[in-house]
């Protein structure tokens, strides 16, 4: 009886294999679409630009002293200054960095993946705004479940409308935090 | 002795069935949330902050604590059983973790992680429990000048000893204090950076920011990665849990070493993640025979497990003390007091005695039961994973939008969210710490206050940040670190110092 547990033991008589598979998983060896240097100086630019935007405005709104002490714009014309001394060291340090082999910042197979999220994401977002966050979220679960991970219909469509029913009693009606709602929910009276 | 009997009040005031069952759900939720790719312990506390705006703050911020420490013991799952570090803090984990579940010790080395969490937790909220209402009294006593010298503390230290390329961090501090002051700036009244646009009045607000640059950008990066996993759930047995536990006082040095750097790091702004491995690597450093760890050494799990929540819970002593937080968890934790309408400070201390012994106590209590949870929950925990990333990916970007609406009502908030989760993608790919950039967006607006108010005290005289030995003493400590990379290559070429290298993972 003893014998025979310990030798048990090591297994797990409850043991469970898990496997996934990423069937449109992205390959390693696709190319790349743009490096990381090119990046780093693009942000660094628009970084720049917008230090310089929210500088003047600070400057317009006043940034020296008065009898009161500091105006409105002084502590974040001081700051505007501060992050473009940074993006300019950062453009600087980026831009022989780029001439020499930067990393890849993503490939033509992660990008794809990347925007088959993004692009439902802001369809989501727009969806939001004229039907209401409900019935998008319905829609973008189905779909994405549907098209991007190539999952049964009828599982896709019933996972959503399960997931957007419980936010709806878990929001809407249990604790009463009110989302944005569409023409759906006015003609059920909500 | 006082902090005894308030911690006994803080246990009275949490044993209500209604405050339990927010703490169980709270820590189920919380695991569920470690456990998933593309979520972690910030992102799942930012997105289920909205839940908690109808209730009242002491049920609220045990909710959401719970939550953070099922997302600390989540983690270690997915490391142990299929490699792959739910959280960054966890990736020292995977190295002697998942050979032990490849020998078919997995239950062993969850049952390590786990218990060492619980450990570090302990010593950490310890710790809280007498230090922090010492800390807080004597913070009663500071004045603007001295609040602005301790922020100018918590960012000079980001900059100084942070890992990541110095321009970077001071990019993306600048920019998080800059976008805290859109709106309404708080002592004049005047309208700044709003560019005439009615969306912008309200500013920007820290909680739509978190769960765009955590939330929304994780998934992109999620995204790019191959998400097949292969591995084996296997539950614990309560013979494996005593033979573990039975073994433990024999690794004191690795508990008491890690639980140290734990705490240390917590407070100061190093974070769990750099606990982790600091933790790991003395752990192998002080070892008899280093060559064993990376192949299935308990002691390898004990040791970043403790470490990292050790860190993970002493970054709230800050956060509760002083109203500065220590992580970016702690950081949305305090954006939650203020949603709740709490002032974070010192007077915390005075003033809501409930909430904060309240909270203290859900941290024995929720590591206690977590802990149980855990070790009988594992394969049912482990079997999400089963659940197709297609599936979870787009539920995650409802339950961001959702969280991100609700807190101002505002559909603008959902765009924004968007817009934040790109900003994360790119920095977090181009190296642009996200950590700096929360914690100044959270406290942006409270140290230009603390700034401009002394600056009116003392008539426009930056002499006032050394006007006496406390916030002289603070001002220049922020100074020194801020030019650390400077001070400590002077040091070490004179002969002082050798312990940096121990201290650099």
């Amino acid at each position: 009886m003893m014998t025979s547990h310990l030798i048990w033991q090591p297994m797990s008589q409850t043991d469970l294999e898990i496997v996934v598979d990423d069937p449109t998983a992205p390959e390693d060896d696709s190319p790349s679409v743009v490096s990381s240097g090119t990046i780093e100086i693009v942000v660094c630019l628009l970084l720049l630009a917008l230090a310089a935007t929210l500088g003047y405005d600070n400057w317009r709104t006043g940034a020296s002293w008065d009898s009161t002490g500091p105006e409105p714009g002084y502590f974040p014309f001081y700051l505007s200054v501060i992050l473009g001394g940074g993006s300019l060291y950062g453009l600087i340090m980026a831009l022989p960095a780029r001439r020499a082999a930067s990393g890849t910042f993503v490939t033509r197979a992660q990008a794809r993946r990347v925007l088959a999220v993004f692009v439902p994401t802001l369809l989501f977002c727009l969806v939001t705004q004229f039907l209401g966050l409900y019935v998008a979220s319905f829609l973008l679960i189905s779909c994405f479940m549907r098209l991007v991970g190539k999952i049964a219909l009828w599982k896709s469509l019933l996972t959503a409308f399960l997931f957007t029913a419980i936010m709806f009693v878990t929001f809407d009606v249990a604790f009463d935090v009110i989302m944005p709602k569409g023409p759906l929910e006015a003609a059920f009276g909500r | 002795m006082e902090a005894f009997g308030l911690l006994l009040h803080g246990f009275a005031v949490l044993l209500t069935w209604k405050t339990l069952v927010l703490m169980m759900f709270g820590l189920v939720l919380g695991i569920f949330v470690g456990v998933l790719p593309g979520l972690g312990g910030p992102n799942g506390v930012a997105i289920l902050l909205p839940l908690t705006f109808t209730m009242d703050p002491t049920s609220a911020i045990v909710m959401l604590s719970c939550i953070y420490w099922g997302a600390l013991f989540g983690g270690a799952i997915t490391s142990i059983l299929f490699n792959i570090p739910g959280e960054a803090w966890s990736v020292a984990t995977t190295f002697d973790g998942y050979p032990m579940a490849q020998q078919g010790r997995a239950a062993e080395a969850l049952t390590a992680a786990f218990t060492s969490s619980f450990i570090g937790s302990l010593v950490a909220v310890l710790l809280i429990t007498f230090l922090a209402p010492m800390i807080s009294s004597f913070a009663l006593k500071f004045g603007p000048p001295e609040f602005f010298a301790v922020y100018l503390l918590t960012f000079c230290s980001f900059v100084g000893l942070g890992r990541e390329a110095k321009h970077k961090t001071v990019i993306s501090m600048s920019l998080g204090l800059l976008l805290a002051g859109i709106g309404m700036d708080t002592v004049s009244g005047n309208l700044r950076m709003t560019f005439g646009s009615a969306e912008l009045l309200r500013g920007i607000n820290f909680l739509v920011a978190v769960i765009g640059l955590f939330g929304i950008s994780e998934i992109l990066l999620t995204m790019e990665e191959r998400l097949a996993l292969r591995g084996h759930a296997a539950s614990i047995s309560l013979r494996v849990v005593l033979g573990v536990w039975k073994d433990l006082p024999k690794y004191w040095a690795t508990l008491l070493r890690s639980s140290f750097i734990g705490c240390w790091l917590g407070i100061t702004p190093g974070g769990a993640i750099a606990a982790s491995f600091m933790g790991y690597n003395l752990a192998k450093r002080f070892s008899k025979d280093p060559e064993s760890f990376g192949k299935g050494r308990i002691e390898g799990v004990f040791a970043p497990e403790t470490a990292a929540h050790a860190s993970g819970t002493a970054a709230l002593l800050p956060m509760l003390a002083l109203g500065i937080p220590g992580s970016g968890t702690a950081a949305i934790l305090l954006g939650g007091l203020m949603v709740w309408g709490l002032n974070p400070g010192p007077l915390l201390f005075v003033e809501h005695k409930d909430f904060v012994w309240g909270l203290i106590a859900s941290m024995y209590l929720g590591n206690v039961v977590g802990l149980v949870l855990v070790l009988t929950t594992v394969p049912i925990f482990a079997s999400i994973l089963r659940v197709p990333f297609a599936a979870v990916a787009p539920m995650i970007v409802v339950s961001c939008a959702i969280g991100a609406y609700a807190i101002q009502n505002a559909m603008f908030d959902i765009w924004l969210m968007l817009g934040f989760g790109v900003v994360g993608y790119i920095f977090k790919k181009i190296g642009i710490p996200l950590a700096p950039f929360t914690l100044a967006l959270v406290l942006g607006n409270r140290a230009e206050d603390a700034f401009r108010l002394s600056m009116i005290g003392s008539g426009g005289d930056l002499k006032v940040f050394w006007s006496n030995g406390l916030v002289g003493s603070i001002s220049t400590l922020a100074i020194v670190l801020l030019f650390w990379p400077v001070v400590d290559g002077v040091l070490s070429r004179v002969g002082w110092t050798q312990r940096t290298k121990v201290m650099s993972p």
